[in-house]
Order: structure tokens, then sequence, then C-alpha cells
């Protein structure tokens, strides 16, 4: 049977029925058409669906909708205003970070939440926050270098 | 003044804003009116003979719109290669590995659709399993193929030169055995597919694909459609790495049930699904024999490889001659002898994989040169160059090395490591490795027989003048290409980077064969280079008719107009244009003849402009059997060193530090470039110390997790000092070859040889785990 919830996505006040064996990551995807958060192996091992439930970083496949329930969660998509990228984002474009893509969301908002908590991490902090986000492309170090830059941009 | 403005730079990707804000869309992020959800049904046992499949309790499920076994879906074979098609859509009399797929349904909902999966009946006669490719090639074996009673799929035999006459010139000859496992090509994103079939148009395929065209091919064949009625679009794509480049089940089965019911049908694999698809890696046992002179000369190398080759063939049938023909360069070598043999085991089949077919006998060989350096008391650098290809050589396969920069990369590696100051001055469980490798820049010919162009493109310039479109068909699947070609069409064309529009993967665009053996920068370039020449061309003789100046006094660069001479009045095509241009928000001014002028120009005097471009390769060397695997219009190379730390207790093996240097013949983004060398160098690393597909004893992939297939994290990864080398090939567009695939050839044995030079053992099996080290260890102290 459906469930009525209510959650904050992107700071947007939303209310769905869901069946309570749907996650998070489906919910998004499918009911909310937030298409940027994917789906690499729904088991919590890859990190592609990685998204922000009260500002933490969570593997969206492993979260029931049900369990968000009066919560808030960011996406990808509320990343950026819409015009200007963050300079997360920035730094991922302008460093070479990104190949397919695949991983860009989560690795984006593992970083994000790591640059929040420290201003100034080492490069053993930004790898270790990285680590539970699988890239198979870039061998990581474009990724890393783009958290430090992203790191000097965001003290401006 | 730079030669260049667009190439040669550190350009971000055309595609990165897209990925960076989630609004790229791959395959599974598409859905249409309408549409139904597909299932597979695949087989739980290795090897069994079908009695009997009853569709009917799944068919009365409510939500289900169809059903489809070998009954609906008919008995045409396909593959890879046509000498060696050996599938069909759905398994006919026998399911031969767990994972054949039996079966499908399309249903309003994916729950629906896996649960009526769920509830076809099939009736089995087990087979005993053949799991191990020895056990497969023995008399009496239990035949997987009828068309193979031996089990063997496909034999190569090679020599170059006189193998063993050779080996009687030789100081000092040796044998060693070599084998990896099985990997994964563990893309993030999973294989899925849409398809979409109206009467009229026809088919249309969205789907995860590295190779639209041949997709495109298969679906026609298969399901008998005039190939014209075929589209094949390929969106985003999260990663191929080779698994992804030929037609699926998944992709034919979508299509038939999208005919069957007249509605779309998506279908995507869990990442369980994507293991047993498979179509990675092979398992390769290499025996190899080296004969060198005292001097350090080689003379002869005598390769005996079996490939556990699993259910199909895929694309082994080129795997098992890779593994032949990839070895003997880069280094001179006269005499070189091969028989390989590609053995069909009841497991997921093997097919291609980054490096296809060469990253094992690599490792053997470097490995195996590394021990004779050492019995010869020669630095392993100064071993390898002695035997060094340059430029011009052609090895004894009949390959033309037309640039080679070998010999650089060797160089800079060794200076940039300071290789002198540690080599054998590292204290013990700390280790220094080197290694050499090279790849193909693409194929020299397709897959099936054909005159075909490998790539075309078009290049249309906009009506108002100010946008370039590029149509290619060349397939993005991460690694770069819309970029790429992007940039080669903007400096082909002189105008900014901004100013061209991709548009690619899609077969309505033309013939690309696809992202697979590391072809699209030199292939889809050329063509993308010509279209854009072409329409550059026609731009200038309207210039030149309506100033009254020879097209070769003029050009274009950064979006303006270059006259050689002084003083061109151009006044009265600029007032003509600013007449056109009423109402537009952007008049050009300036004393600059802007491109967006000339070819508004261009366009009044003779409609739409469009260049055409179309790449084959022109006559490749040799003409003995199986030539066609491995010749390539150019060659990268590379070499790595790599530092290691062994804990000596525990054998646990710590990557501290790569140096890699590539030849990709000229960077045309060089932040790409080097993104190809480091994600290459982290697949090899992966490949080396951890990842392995396992099996239990029945033939059932024993780990098909990310988490317990393991590749290599961010914590896994140090980082590589990448060193570009530009040979400048004179077969590529602007000098360009290869960079995506050559890289990850030296990774394993690099790092095999600085466990040596750290521990003092040889491994001669991957992964390099810590109970392998830790036992080599124990078992050298027992000596």
């Amino acid at each position: 049977m459906k469930r009525l919830i209510t959650l904050v996505v992107n700071k947007k006040a939303c209310e769905i029925a869901v069946e309570p064996n749907r996650t998070v990551a489906q919910v998004l995807r499918e009911d909310l058409g937030l298409l940027g958060t994917k789906i690499g192996c729904g088991m919590g091992d890859c990190g592609a669906c990685t998204v922000l439930l009260d500002g933490r970083p969570v593997n969206s496949c492993l979260v029931l909708a049900v369990q968000v329930n009066g919560r808030e969660i960011e996406t990808i998509e509320g990343v950026s205003n819409g015009k200007d990228l963050h300079p997360v984002q920035k730094a991922f474009v302008e460093h070479g970070a990104i190949q397919c893509g695949f991983c860009t969301p989560g690795m984006v908002l593992s970083a994000k939440t790591l640059l929040e908590k420290n201003s100034s991490p080492s490069e053993p902090e930004i790898r270790k926050a990285l680590s539970g986000n699988l890239c198979r492309c870039t061998g990581y170090q474009k990724i890393v270098e783009a958290v430090r830059q992203a790191a000097e941009m965001m003290k401006k | 003044m730079n030669k260049y403005s667009i190439i040669n730079t550190r350009l971000p990707r055309v595609d990165a804003r897209a990925k960076a804000t989630g609004a790229a869309r791959y395959t599974d992020d598409l859905s249409m009116t309408g549409m139904l959800y597909g299932a597979l049904l695949q087989s739980p046992v290795a090897h069994a003979r079908i009695k009997n499949i009853d569709t009917s309790r799944a068919k009365k499920l409510p939500g289900v719109k169809d059903v489809a076994t070998a009954q609906e879906a008919g008995a045409v074979r396909f593959g890879v290669s046509p000498a060696r098609y050996d599938e069909t859509i759905f398994c006919i009399d026998k399911v031969r590995y767990i994972g054949d797929e039996i079966a499908a349904v399309a249903a309003e909902s994916l729950e629906s659709a896996l649960e009526a999966a769920s509830m076809i009946d099939v009736e089995y006669e087990e087979l005993p399993a053949v799991l191990d490719p020895f056990e497969a090639i023995r008399e009496g074996a239990q035949v997987i193929h009828s068309d193979y009673p031996n089990n063997i799929g496909a034999e190569v035999h090679q020599e170059f030169g006189n193998v063993e006459e050779a080996f009687k010139t030789c100081d000092y000859i040796r044998t060693d055995k070599f084998v990896n496992k099985k990997q994964d090509g563990a893309f993030l994103e999973p294989q899925a597919c849409l398809a979409v079939y109206d009467p009229d148009e026809g088919l249309t395929l969205h789907s995860s694909t590295q190779a639209p065209h041949y997709v495109q091919r298969t679906l026609a064949m298969v399901l008998g459609l005039p190939i014209g009625k075929v589209r094949v679009v390929k969106p985003y794509v999260g990663g191929g790495f080779g698994p992804k480049a030929s037609a699926s089940t998944l992709e034919l089965t979508a299509c038939l049930m999208a005919m069957r019911t007249g509605r779309p049908v998506k279908m995507t694999f869990t990442r369980e699904q994507v293991f047993w698809h498979s179509r990675a890696r092979h398992q390769f046992f290499h025996e190899l024999t080296t004969g060198v002179k005292k001097d350090g000369t080689l003379v002869a190398l005598k390769n005996t490889c079996y490939l556990d080759g699993g259910a199909y063939s895929s694309f082994g049938i080129a795997t098992v001659y890779y593994a032949g023909s990839l070895l003997g360069a880069p280094y001179k070598l006269p005499n070189m002898k091969y028989d390989g043999y590609r053995v069909y085991t009841n497991k997921p089949a093997n097919g291609a994989q980054r490096g296809h077919g060469g990253v094992a006998a690599r490792a053997a060989w470097e490995q195996q040169l590394d021990v004779i350096a050492q019995e010869l008391g020669m630095d392993p650098i100064e071993f390898r160059l002695r035997n060094i290809m340059q430029r011009g050589d052609v090895t004894c396969n009949d390959f033309n090395m037309s640039s080679l920069g070998m010999k650089e990369c060797l160089e800079a590696v060794r200076d940039g490591s300071q290789w002198e100051k540690k080599k054998g001055k590292l204290p013990r469980g700390k280790g220094i490795g080197v290694a050499c490798g090279f790849f193909v820049s693409g194929a020299g010919f397709p897959i099936y027989r054909s005159e075909t162009f490998h790539s075309t493109a078009m290049v249309k310039l906009s009506e108002d003048g100010g946008t370039v479109n590029l149509y290619t068909p060349a397939a993005e699947i991460g690694q770069g290409s819309d970029t790429i070609l992007t940039q080669i069409a903007a400096e082909a064309l002189g105008v900014r980077y901004g100013d061209v529009k991709i548009a690619s993967g899609d077969t309505d665009f033309g013939v690309d064969l696809g992202a697979y053996s590391s072809r699209q920068t030199l292939m889809s370039g050329h063509a993308v280079k010509q279209a854009a020449e072409e329409a550059k061309r026609q731009v200038l003789e309207v210039l030149s008719e309506q100033l009254g100046i020879q097209a070769d006094e003029m050009d274009i660069r950064d979006g303006l107009v270059l006259f050689k001479g002084d003083g061109v009045d151009f006044s009265a095509l600029r007032s003509n244009y600013i007449k056109e241009h009423r109402g537009w928000t952007d008049p050009p001014t300036g004393d600059r003849l802007t491109f967006v002028e000339a070819a508004r120009m261009a366009y009044l005097a003779r409609g739409t402009i469009v260049g055409r471009g179309a790449y084959k390769p022109g006559e490749l060397g040799g003409k003995y059997k199986g030539a066609a695997v491995g010749t390539s219009p150019a060659y990268g190379c590379s070499a790595q060193v790599v530092e290691v730390t062994v804990d000596m207790e525990t054998g646990q093996v710590t990557v501290d530090r790569m140096t890699d240097a590539h030849d990709c013949g000229f960077a045309i983004n060089r932040t790409n470039v080097e993104g190809q060398m480091q994600g290459s160098l982290s697949m090899g690393l992966g490949e080396a110390l951890f990842e392995e597909i396992k099996f239990d004893g029945k033939g059932r992939v024993a780990n098909p997790t990310l988490g317990e297939y393991r590749i290599p994290t961010c914590l896994d990864m140090p980082n590589v000092e990448t060193i570009i080398i530009e040979s400048d090939e004179p077969n590529g567009p602007f000098g360009a070859k290869e960079v995506g695939e050559g890289a990850i050839m030296p990774t394993i044995p690099a790092i095999l040889n600085a466990v040596y030079d750290a521990t003092g053992v040889r491994i001669s099996e991957l992964p390099v785990t810590s109970e392998r080290v830790f036992n080599a260890l124990k078992a050298k102290k027992q000596q």
C-alpha cells in the first residue's frame, strides 16, 4: 500500500505517495524526474547514486523513500543555482575530472560535503572523502586535483 | 603565433558542463509514453539441454504484453566476426553458461516483467559443465558447440623468420609461464537500451553501445529488416572499455518485443547481469620462450597461449590473434612464432577489453625480459634501449612503425622517475620496475569484410553563418571523442571552439565503425578534418569570387578571415551582410572580416554549405593469414616506471608512484591524453593487484558485485606523473594517434618488476595478492 511522504528536495517541498519498497534513488528518478542521480549497482557499492540527506552523503539506492519522510534531500540538480556552476562543478569541468560522467554527480556531492566541513583538506582527506565513489575512467587524479582547486576557489 | 589555436590545448570537454550538472542523459534516463519494461530469463545452470519451455503461466500474469522464446525469436545466428557467428537471440536447444538467455518478457512495469520471467517453466537435462579450458580440450570432454568437437573455437599458428634455427644461435634462452584472471569491464553504467518500432519509420534503438554501426547491421540481419529501416542512436555512455563494442541479446530482445507489441521497450542490466554477460578480458595461459645474445640482442620468441573463451566467441577470434601479434614490437625481433588456441568453456563469454588481447602477453613478456636483463647483468632500461625500434622500423609481422617515440618514452620515464638513483639502491621491501608496450591506432580492417569507409563525417554551416554543425556517427563513450572531433573541426575550419556544435553517435549520420581498437582520434579525426576543410574551401571560393582575390591568398582562423595581401576592401560584402542582418543583434564591427559574414555570403551564393569527409586506411602491410589483426595505420607506444612498497611480513603491495610516458603522435587535447593515461594505469593496477572474476564449482560467478569484485578506489591509486611524447604520426590527422589503450600495456609488468625488485620473488599469476606474495616469500625462505 502506498504511503504519503513529505520531504524537501533541492529546497522545494514535495508530497509523494510511494510504495514502501521503493528506494530514494527510484523515487528521485522515476517520480520526480531528477535523472542526474545515477544507479550503477543498486547495492551501495559504487556511490553513483550519492545524494545528500540532511546534508550528509548517502547511497540513495540503499535508503527507502519512506525513511526520508520529513527530511531534506539535495541532488546534483540542486547544486548549481541554474546559471552559475558551483565551484566544485566548475573545477571538475576545468580540470578534466570528468570522462564518462556517470560517477560525476555522486563525486560532486561527496566533494561538496567535504569542502563544506573542511575548507583546506589535505590530499589524504580528499581521497578518503571520495573513497566511496567509484570511477573507472579517470584514475581519480584529476578529480582530486579538481577538489583541491575548488577548495581554493571557495576561499576567495 | 602558435601554429594552432584550438588543438594541442587544454580546452574543457564539450560535454563537461552537462555531466557536472546531471543534465547529461544516458540510455536508462530515457522513457517514452506507452513504454514497456523488459526482463530476461537467464539460465541457472552452466550446461544443459532444454527439454521444454512452458510460458503459459507467465503469459497470464496481468500487465504482461509479450513473452518471447527462441520460437518467436528465430534461429538467425550472430556474433562479432561473421566467421564465428555462434549466438542466437535465445538459446534453442542448449544453455551454455549461467546467465545464458532463454526467454524475455515485456510488461507494463518492471516488477511484472520480472515476476513473469520467473514464472516461465524450463525443463533442463543437465550436462557436465566444462569449466577448465585444459579439461575442455581433453579427448572425450563434453562438447559445448557441435561445430567445434574439440572445444577449440579458434586457433592461430604463425611463424615469422625461423624460431628453432634462431634459438641455435642464442647464448641464453629461457621459458616462463604466466596466467592472468578473467577481468570485468566494470564501467559504471550498466548496459541499457530502449527500442521503438514504427511500421512506417522502422526500428530505432537507443543503446549504451560503443559501436552503433555494428549494432545496426546485426539488428537488421537478425530481425530481418532492411538496414535503412534500422537506426541506432547512442545517448551519453557511462564507459565501455570493450564489452559494449558488439550487439547483444539485450538489444535484440528489446527490438524484437518492440516490433511484436508495437510499443517502446526498455531494458537495463542489473550489475549482476553485467558480470554474467561479461564479454570482457579473457583469461590467458601463456608460455613464452625467448632467446638472446650475450650482448643483449633479442633473437627469437616462441609464444604459446591458451585462452579461456567462455561459452561464445564474441571478439575472441580477434583476441586470439592479438595475444600473439602484439608481442615483438616495440623491440627489434627478427624471429617470432605463435600458437594460440581459444577454448570454449561453460562460463560467461569473454571478449575485448582495453588493450585487447595484448595485456597478459605483455605482462608475461616484459617480466621475462626483466629476468633476462638480470641474467645478462644488464640494467633493464639499457637492455630495452639496446633493442628498441624507431620511426620507420617494420616488425617481423609487418607492422610499420610510421612514427614511434618509444626510445623517447623510455628515456623520459628513466629521467622522470630518477631511475638511476633508485634502481638497485632501495631498501628491502621497496622496489622499482619498468616496462614498455605499444598498441594499434585503429584496426586496419572492419570486422566484416568490406571496402567500407571506416569513418564518415559531415560539416554543415548554419545558413546565418554563425554556427558550424558537425555530424559524426563516431561514439563518445566517455573517452572524449566529441571533444577531440569538435577541436579538429574548429581548427581545420578556422573557427572558435564554441562555434562548433557536435551531434554524434547516430547511424543516420553515416558510417563510423565505433569506439574500439583506439581508432576514433585517427580515423574519425581524419574524416572530420576533411569535412571541415571542404566546407572551408567552399567559403573561400565564394569570397574569392566576390572579392576578386585568389583563394590561396586567404585563410580563416579564430573565426576571422585572414588576407595575405594588404588593403583588401570588403566593405561591399559587409554592407550586404548587415542588410541581410537587419533586426539581428550582433552586427559585425571591427576591421576584420569575420567567418560569420563569409559563411553567410557563401550560403547566399550557393545554398547550404556542406563539407563531407570519409576515411579508410591505405594499403597496410602483411599478406599472411591473420594479418588483419594488428595491422594499423599507426601505433602508439608507452613506457612506465612503477615504485612499490611490499610489506615483507604480509606480502601486501602498495603502489607508491607511477611515471608514465606515452607517444600519442600529437596531443589534440593534452588534458584528455593525460586522462586516458591515468585511467589506463588505474585499470592496469586493478588487474595487477586485485581484480579477478571468481567462479564456484558449478560455473556461477561468485563475486558479481562491485563490492566483491574490487576495482581501484581513490585510496588505491597513487598520483601518476604523465609525460606526453609527440612523434608526429604521418598517417594521423595533425600527426595524432592513439592513447586510450596503449597506455595500459606496461602497467602490470612494471608493477611485477617492481615487486621483484622489492622482494626478490617473481609472481607469475595475477592478481598479485598479499597471499600470493606471502607464499612466494615463504617458499623462497625455505629454499
